[in-house]
């Protein structure tokens, strides 16, 4: 914790330093039973076009209605990051032609979205934090799938996903590492599951992004951007960050430049490459959606989304540091993901909440790694912890015995009371029957009694294993001191 | 006494099967086989007389229990192709949906049938309502029943795009028709076959299920001989409908409530600006006919100013084929519709829309393509907005003056098949006084004003406040009243 948090690392090119710029394009898919334009399901995983109704497949004739719920979800993303609900918003068709969006168009919003503005607060690993600036949040549909790898000559089209909504989130090019990126996007991952208005699955695709990327010169203007297209997860997203910054420094170096354009990343080469130059963009001939009404949105609405807010995660941090004496470390940990910090909550009410947080962030988050268990899911829940936890407090057992308790209950399934119970593990706390024990333990000891006397006193620790050792670990270690002392001193 | 029954208003079809006069069977009979004599005229893509005897057998025993489906029950019509209609194909007359046929039923025809409506089949129409000639259909085009009157025998167009529509409701074949209309399309066709046809205001009618040609424009409404019948089968078709966000959240008036009450004390505009250069003569004289009428019922008839008028065509052609090139995008062969088959998808793409699509509605995609692309949007689409908005604010201010706004329905009577048919800014040039009620999303009501020089029929056009087609509909029934036009097409 004591470590110093540096400005984010530039990189070094055979001309000098280089500064890295980063922008990025999230789409998350909202969490609606929905989609954004039409009543059909939106479960992943579901039979293909098992999930298709008739304005998903662009029949003739069909027309869009806003799903409402989609759009109080917009709103509370957009309250989340801070930004600001526009009270008039529009949603636009995007056209191209693909075999998975059969309307020929996406709606989109173009020039009015839905927020505007907004920031979010990132605290990158090893760097200072930093305020990361959000342009715009808009709302979309998203297109089906594609699969090409089943026919070897023909494509398959996949529509559940046609028509499901997007949040569409765009940042300023405020970035400028991997790192801060990286941060960025865990952010605002944590902010959508906190809210529950996007469940964050990267390897599901509910979470992707568009990653532009340019380098220069510290001090000088922006460079010319690359954009690497739909990457799915965080590790790419670091790696494709890297990669594609390396490359146009090179590039540069050698006296070439960069050509604006879309690139793909490939995790399997680990390189990007490019997909279309500026030249062949596409035209989208964005123009209002004559099927729908302006969005227009009024403060009775806009307040009564934000009544229904959750407590954000930099809020709840700074309440468990208040509330429960634990440190900012410590709360920062058990926010990351609000299932943990409900859990600490359960765990640590009318509890010893640091001792609480230790055995968390220690031996229980181990113990789910180790059986690949969520907090949500695991045999030994809040309540099962709790109960090892009292145990512990009440001085029924030590810490030490608590370890071997709790690797009882993840073998067994009892609960802490039930082993202690059975196993006879309960400390000693009777200071007669460990002074006894002392003595006897003095008594089989005299060469060492006589060695610590005339000044090894590290022998101290020998005595204290030795009485631990006599009653298989269960005096109370506190207890054992105190006594021990003043009969070696003699 | 077949040839009566055809020539029953939806009112009197009503009243008649009300009364036991007839059956819906013997009714929905009699026009089955019109449409069956007619088959010359092409006003059907897809007939469905089975279907039309099951309705028609539904309605009778409705009756026979004392029960009724609503005003239309039992009543046989005609549905422009542009409706889905479940289990039956549906090709809004492109080659791209020739084999399409829907697993669901649009909400406008939805409620026609569950209003006990009888469907005798989809109606011909230009290819996905694009055109003003119904010459654009790829199930050929349709025939006007209609021909000019000293021998000249040559085919007349039923205008577009709903001409199957109008043709079928003027050739005696269906008591009334649903169309639809973008920029004139019910009005312009009713005014070539001699009927009565409203464009409700924009947002009555669900558009849900309906093929989109241009999603700001299009708007169904009723195609009828009388304007009774009109306000009839608009009571059946309107509606909120929450799967049409654009849909008005507004209760359904009674639309027939003020029909016949006169027009006495009402303010009726004549706007300048539509006095067009070149306009013909008889296109004049009726017009002039239409305002004495009024005038002579009792309604102050004056001048207004509709100063964005010259623009509302060139705005219309720029955000309607806007519309339609992202609107049409998804026929795309993967789905449902016409493929071709290519090496690869973008050779799929081009093949699928090449054969699937006719010339008018590439030459749309085109231009909305051109229109909405990067340099060009600001300059056509951006602007054309802008101007749409003056457009409609000129009305809002006439409408604090005027009660309803007179005016011609087309420059001209349904001209000869294959003229203007070169020339597509001709061809546009029909649709100059119906666009910019269109663009403002107002009602209007194409009525029988008289017959032209050469004997072929002339339609006025009244638009209304929006969402008040209770007045329009007043003010049509007097129109309708004064030119008692009862002249019907040779041998229909």
């Amino acid at each position: 914790m004591a470590e110093l948090l540096k400005e984010p690392k530039r990189l070094k090119g055979n001309t000098g330093e280089w500064e890295l710029v980063i922008g990025l394009e999230v789409h998350a898919q909202v969490v609606s039973n929905s989609k954004l334009f039409s009543g059909a399901a939106t479960s992943f995983g579901a039979e293909p076009n098992t999930q298709v109704s008739l304005v998903d497949a662009a029949f003739p004739g069909m027309l869009p209605v806003l799903n409402e719920h989609c759009v109080e979800q917009a709103v509370k993303t957009g309250l989340g990051i801070n930004g600001t609900v526009n009270h008039y918003s529009r949603f636009d068709r995007k056209n191209y032609f693909y075999a998975d969006l059969p309307q020929g168009y996406q709606i989109s919003q173009y020039e009015f979205p839905i927020v505007t503005g907004g920031h979010l607060d990132i605290e990158p690993e090893g760097e200072v934090a930093k305020r990361i600036g959000i342009t715009r949040l808009h709302v979309e549909q998203d297109a089906g799938k594609s699969i090409h790898d089943q026919h070897p000559t023909q494509s398959y089209i996949d529509l559940n996903r046609s028509g499901t909504a997007l949040m569409e989130i765009v940042s300023e090019p405020d970035m400028r590492s991997a790192e801060q990126a990286t941060a960025y996007m865990t952010k605002l991952r944590q902010m959508l599951r906190y809210l529950g208005t996007c469940d964050g699955n990267m390897e599901q695709g509910s979470m992707r992004c568009d990653i532009n990327v340019s380098v220069r010169k510290p001090g000088e203007a922006f460079g010319t951007r690359c954009e690497v297209k739909n990457v799915n997860s965080i590790r790419f997203m670091r790696q494709a960050i890297e990669y594609e910054a390396k490359r146009q420094i090179r590039l540069i170096e050698n006296g070439g430049t960069v050509e604006q354009e879309t690139r793909l990343y490939d995790p399997a080469k680990g390189e990007t490459r490019s997909m279309r130059s500026k030249e062949d963009a596409h035209d989208y001939r964005y123009f209002p959606d004559p099927d729908l009404l302006p969005l227009k949105l009024d403060d009775t609405f806009i307040e009564r989304v934000r009544a229904g807010m959750p407590e954000l995660p930099d809020e709840k941090r700074a309440r468990f540091v208040q509330d429960y004496g634990i440190s900012d470390y410590d709360a920062w940990v058990l926010t990351s993901d609000q299932v943990n910090a409900d859990f600490f909550e359960s765990v640590a009410k009318g509890r010893d909440a640091k001792l609480a947080v230790n055995w968390i962030t220690g031996d229980y988050f181990a113990y789910l790694n180790r059986e690949g268990h969520d907090v949500a899911d695991a045999p030994i829940g809040a309540e099962k912890l709790g109960g090892l936890i009292d145990l512990i407090s009440d001085n029924t057992i030590s810490g030490r015995i608590a370890k071997d308790v709790f690797e009882a209950m993840i073998e067994t399934g009892k609960s802490a009371g039930e082993i202690v119970e059975e196993k006879g593990l309960k400390q000693i706390t009777d200071t007669g029957a460990i002074e006894a024990i002392i003595d006897e333990v003095i008594a089989k000891n005299q060469d060492k009694v006589d060695q610590y006397r005339s000044g090894k006193d590290k022998l101290f620790g020998f005595f204290v294993g030795q009485v631990m050792k006599a009653t298989q670990g269960k005096a109370n270690p506190a207890a054992v001191n105190q006594l021990l002392k003043p009969k070696l001193d003699g | 006494m077949m040839s009566a029954l055809t020539d029953l208003t939806v009112a009197a079809a009503r009243a008649g099967l009300d009364a036991g006069d007839f059956s819906a069977r013997e009714l929905t009979q009699a026009h089955i086989d019109a449409m069956a004599r007619h088959r010359t005229l092409n006003a059907f893509v897809t007939e469905t007389p089975e279907r039309a005897l099951a309705d028609a057998d539904a309605a009778d025993a409705r009756r026979a229990r004392g029960e009724s489906a609503g005003p239309m029950d039992g009543v046989p019509i005609a549905m422009k192709d542009l409706f889905c209609t479940a289990g039956i194909r549906s090709t809004a007359g492109s080659h791209i949906l020739e084999p399409f046929t829907p697993p669901y039923e649009s909400t406008v025809s939805g409620k026609l049938k569950a209003g006990g409506s009888v469907l005798l089949g989809k109606a011909n129409l230009d290819e996905f309502a694009m055109g003003s000639a119904n010459i654009t259909s790829y199930f050929g085009p349709v025939t006007n029943p209609w021909v000019a009157k000293d021998g000249d025998n040559r085919q007349r167009v039923p205008g577009g795009s709903s001409g199957g529509s109008a043709a079928a409701v003027a050739a005696r074949i269906a008591i009334a028709a649903t169309g639809t209309d973008t920029g004139g399309s019910i009005r312009q066709p009713a005014s070539f076959c001699g009927i009565v046809g409203l464009k409700p205001t924009y947002g009555r009618c669900s558009r849900w299920g309906i093929v989109a040609f241009a999603s700001s424009l299009d708007q169904a409404g009723p195609m009828t001989r009388t304007v009774e019948d009109a306000a009839i089968m608009l009571q059946v078709m309107a509606g909120h409908d929450p799967k049409d966000s654009t849909s008005a959240p507004y209760a359904t008036p009674n639309f027939a409530e003020k029909l016949g009450a006169g027009v006495k004390g009402l303010k009726i505009g004549v706007p300048r600006e539509y006095r067009v250069d070149g306009m013909p003569q008889e296109i004049d004289r009726v017009w002039n006919q239409g305002a004495d009428w009024l005038r002579a019922q009792g309604a102050e008839v004056v001048e207004i100013g509709l100063p964005h008028t010259k623009y509302a065509l060139p705005t219309y052609y720029i955000i309607a084929p806007a519309e339609a090139s992202s609107n049409l995008a998804r026929y795309d062969g993967v789905r449902y519709g016409l493929r071709v088959d290519g090496g690869d998808l973008k050779e799929m793409y081009e093949n699928t829309r090449a054969e699937g699509f006719g010339a008018e509605v590439k030459r749309r995609i085109m231009i909305g393509t051109y229109v909405l692309s990067a340099g060009y949007y600001d300059a056509y689409y951006l602007k054309a907005q802008k101007v749409r908005s003056l457009i409609l604010r000129d009305f809002t201010s006439a409408f604090e003056q005027v009660d309803a706004i007179l005016t011609p329905t087309a420059p001209s009577a349904a001209f000869v098949l294959g003229e203007k048919q070169d020339d597509p800014v001709q061809m546009y040039l029909n649709d100059v006084f119906t666009v910019p009620a269109s663009m403002a999303g107002l009602p209007a009501i194409s009525v029988p004003g008289g017959l032209s020089d050469e004997g072929l029929p002339l339609g006025l056009h009244l638009i209304g406040r929006p969402f008040d087609e209770v007045t329009l509909l007043q003010v049509a029934s007097a129109l309708e009243e004064a030119a008692g036009f009862d002249a019907r097409p040779a041998g229909f």
